[in-house]
């Protein structure tokens, strides 16, 4: 599968005989045909119509490991040194598409149907029910909401890690201290960091972050009693954990700019201020929007905190869409209704990621530089 | 011993070095702030651990000048020099999660890095066809896979789990997270081996080495460091990672993460026992941090700068 165009060339006069391409054809294909056939028995069985002795789909599973092992080998067989070559990308992209592929269709599945695992009747198809009920369902959709909300925070994390990495780069003592003191929250578990500040330093009465908005003259601080105040301290949080993040890649793509660049400016007689605004932001405008494209991924996967500290509350104000499903999932059993909710959430990403990325690419790749 | 002195800073200059003064205290004053703020929870958890109810309330901050540290917090999970020597059945929950999630992130970081270094090898030198598929677009399939949100995968895997009755067992853990983290993989190695030159394998092709050969003995130990880089990375979301392991594990295969999570609501004011146990979730990673802050730097300035 390996063809023109390789960047490392190798010259290879394979023979392959014609009995060697016949062995590999049976190894594909008969591997194949044994995993076909483990599916079907064990799906016959499963319905009842011949007696099997099973207790799980493993079998299944040995198959489909099988079948891989024997298509990596046949590409050695029928291709020789080029299907070595295949054989280096061959394992990812099976695990991929045995993790991904497979239990999105079976995700799809799951969807239209109402399955609740605590109830004793199994899974029955319904349709657009699903999609009826999400349409219907208040706090879905405030879950959205809110992941507007907590995405939109990004803006200000950005500037925060920005003001830092410049800081960092800039010509000061003790900056290995520094950047490891300011890397030290990315190591930190959400759940951990759930205690550590939602549970304990946050606590009205004891914690050290209460005793201090008294000091500052917050007569009764509560952190999680007011929906807006929540919102802002779950945020907050998940900032602490992850800013190290964009201030690591700001700083190494600071780094890489030319210093003779910033010089000229300077020469040139601009200000600290211009200077920033007219030749270090722009040059940096590729890693700020990696960054922050990351950055976006990461938020939307928003949950271990919000699920630890508020559970959603108070009243759904904190709630992200994965901790709506997990509460979905785990209060009610709804299988069915929360798959449903889940890809829902996956079409509205991709299309949201796409329209992002195609709009940063209009936008930093003018038509009017292409002609 | 009055002195007569010759050169004398005029005023334009010392206002210029009043205002780089002034410019030091600001930047200098940021740093600290910024330190406080990331260092003074884990100094409170930490210090937590040690401390009596008394010391919370009053909210004593330092030890040995505000309170005695005690072991009670540490004694919790039977870890202490008085209970070391002892039976301990809280110690052996505990070193089971902690096994359990050790064994968790480093398998699955490792699975990763051996499927996502070769796949990187293979996009960075070959062109590959499969169908439509270009290496583009295979690259693409990969680290579209970091989009993905957990949360669509989950409640599929967990009824898939249970049919191939691979709940609560590490080998679904493992799975499952080096799925997640072999974007990440991909991505940092795919940038780690297009910058090592293709003329040091084709010399090794020359000398009579095949290009599995090559890669094994020239390309990966040219790439160590960026493969460090990408399984400290991996191993800091691994062993993190808490809403798989909340999902799809119950008794047997719980991890650390878990296990704090399921404490949290119980323990009340009893902020030892929980400080101990988070201190000892987070610890590890902790120094993994300060001693190889260098690779992990490396990892994520991967996907910037260029």
């Amino acid at each position: 599968m390996a063809g023109h165009g390789d960047l490392l060339h190798v010259v290879t006069a394979d023979e392959i005989s014609e009995r060697r391409r016949t062995f590999g054809r049976l190894l594909v294909w008969g591997s194949l045909g044994l995993m076909v056939m483990t599916f079907a028995a064990l799906g016959l069985a499963q319905s009842g119509v011949i007696e099997l002795d099973f207790k799980d789909w493993r079998p299944a599973l040995y198959a489909y490991l099988f079948w891989a092992t024997c298509l990596g080998i046949a590409q050695v067989v029928l291709h020789g040194e080029q299907g070595k070559r295949s054989l280096f990308i061959l394992p990812a992209t099976l695990f991929v598409v045995a993790m991904v592929i497979f239990p999105l269709i079976f995700a799809l599945g799951i969807a239209f149907s109402n399955w609740n695992l605590s109830s004793l009747e199994g899974r029955s198809f319904n349709g657009f029910d699903n999609l009826r009920q999400m349409w219907g369902d208040p706090f879905y959709w405030n879950a959205l909401k809110n992941m507007l909300y907590y995405t939109a925070a990004i803006l200000v994390e950005y500037a925060i890690a920005f003001g830092l990495a410049l800081i960092l780069a800039s010509n000061i003592r003790g900056r290995r201290f520094f950047r490891v003191a300011f890397l030290l929250p990315l190591m930190l578990s959400p759940v951990a960091v759930s205690w550590m500040i939602g549970k304990s330093m946050m606590e009205t009465r004891f914690g050290p972050i209460a005793r201090f908005a008294r000091w500052l003259g917050w007569d009764r601080p509560s952190f999680f009693g007011d929906p807006e105040i929540a919102r802002a301290t779950i945020m907050m949080m998940d900032a602490w954990t992850y800013i190290p993040f964009m201030l690591i890649m700001i700083l190494a793509g600071l780094q890489a700019i030319p210093r003779e660049i910033q010089e000229a400016s300077r020469v040139d007689g601009a200000s600290a201020w211009r200077g920033f605004w007219e030749v270090t932001f722009p040059l940096m405008l590729p890693v700020s929007i990696t960054a922050i494209l990351i950055r976006v991924i990461f938020k939307l996967k928003l949950a271990d905190i919000i699920i630890n500290v508020t559970s959603g509350g108070p009243g759904g104000a904190t709630d992200s869409v994965t901790s709506f499903i997990f509460r979905e999932y785990r209060d009610r059993s709804n299988v069915g209704y929360g798959t449903l909710l889940a890809i829902v959430y996956l079409v509205l990403i991709v299309v949201a990621i796409t329209a992002f990325m195609k709009l940063v690419n209009r936008w930093m790749n003018p038509k009017y530089l292409h002609g | 011993m009055a002195e007569l002195q010759i050169f004398h800073d005029s005023d334009v200059d010392l206002r210029h070095r009043a205002k780089h003064f002034t410019g030091r205290v600001v930047i200098y004053g940021g740093l600290l702030v910024w330190t406080v703020i990331c260092l003074f929870p884990i100094y409170w958890t930490l210090t937590t651990s040690f401390k009596l109810a008394p010391n919370v309330m009053q909210g004593h901050l330092v030890p040995f000048l505000d309170f005695t540290p005690k072991w009670k917090g540490w004694e919790s999970i039977g870890l202490s020099p008085r209970l070391i020597g002892q039976e301990s059945t809280v110690r052996e929950e505990f070193l089971k999660r902690f096994t359990n999630s050790t064994i968790a992130a480093c398998a699955s970081s490792i699975l990763a890095l051996i499927l996502g270094s070769m796949a990187a090898y293979g996009l960075s030198r070959f062109q590959y066809r499969f169908g439509f598929m270009r290496n583009s677009d295979i690259s693409f399939f990969f680290l579209s896979q970091l989009i993905l949100p957990p949360v669509v995968l989950a409640l599929p895997f967990l009824v898939l789990y249970k049919q191939l009755d691979l709940l609560d067992t590490r080998i679904g853990l493992i799975l499952l997270y080096t799925l997640t983290v072999l974007p990440i993989v991909i991505w940092i190695m795919r940038d780690q081996f297009q910058a090592i030159p293709v003329e040091l394998e084709e010399a090794a092709l020359v000398d009579g080495l095949s290009i599995w050969g090559a890669f094994i003995a020239i390309v990966l130990p040219i790439a160590l460091p960026g493969m460090v880089a990408a399984f400290i990375l991996s191993l800091v979301l691994t062993w993190n990672e808490y809403f798989f392991a909340a999902l799809l594990t119950s008794t047997d295969a719980k991890t650390l993460p878990v296990m704090v999570a399921s404490q949290t609501g119980s323990q009340g004011i009893n902020w030892w026992a929980m400080a101990a146990l988070s201190a000892s979730a987070i610890l590890p990673l902790i120094v993994i941090g300060i001693l190889l802050e260098r690779f992990i730097i490396k990892g994520m300035a991967a996907g910037a700068g260029r």
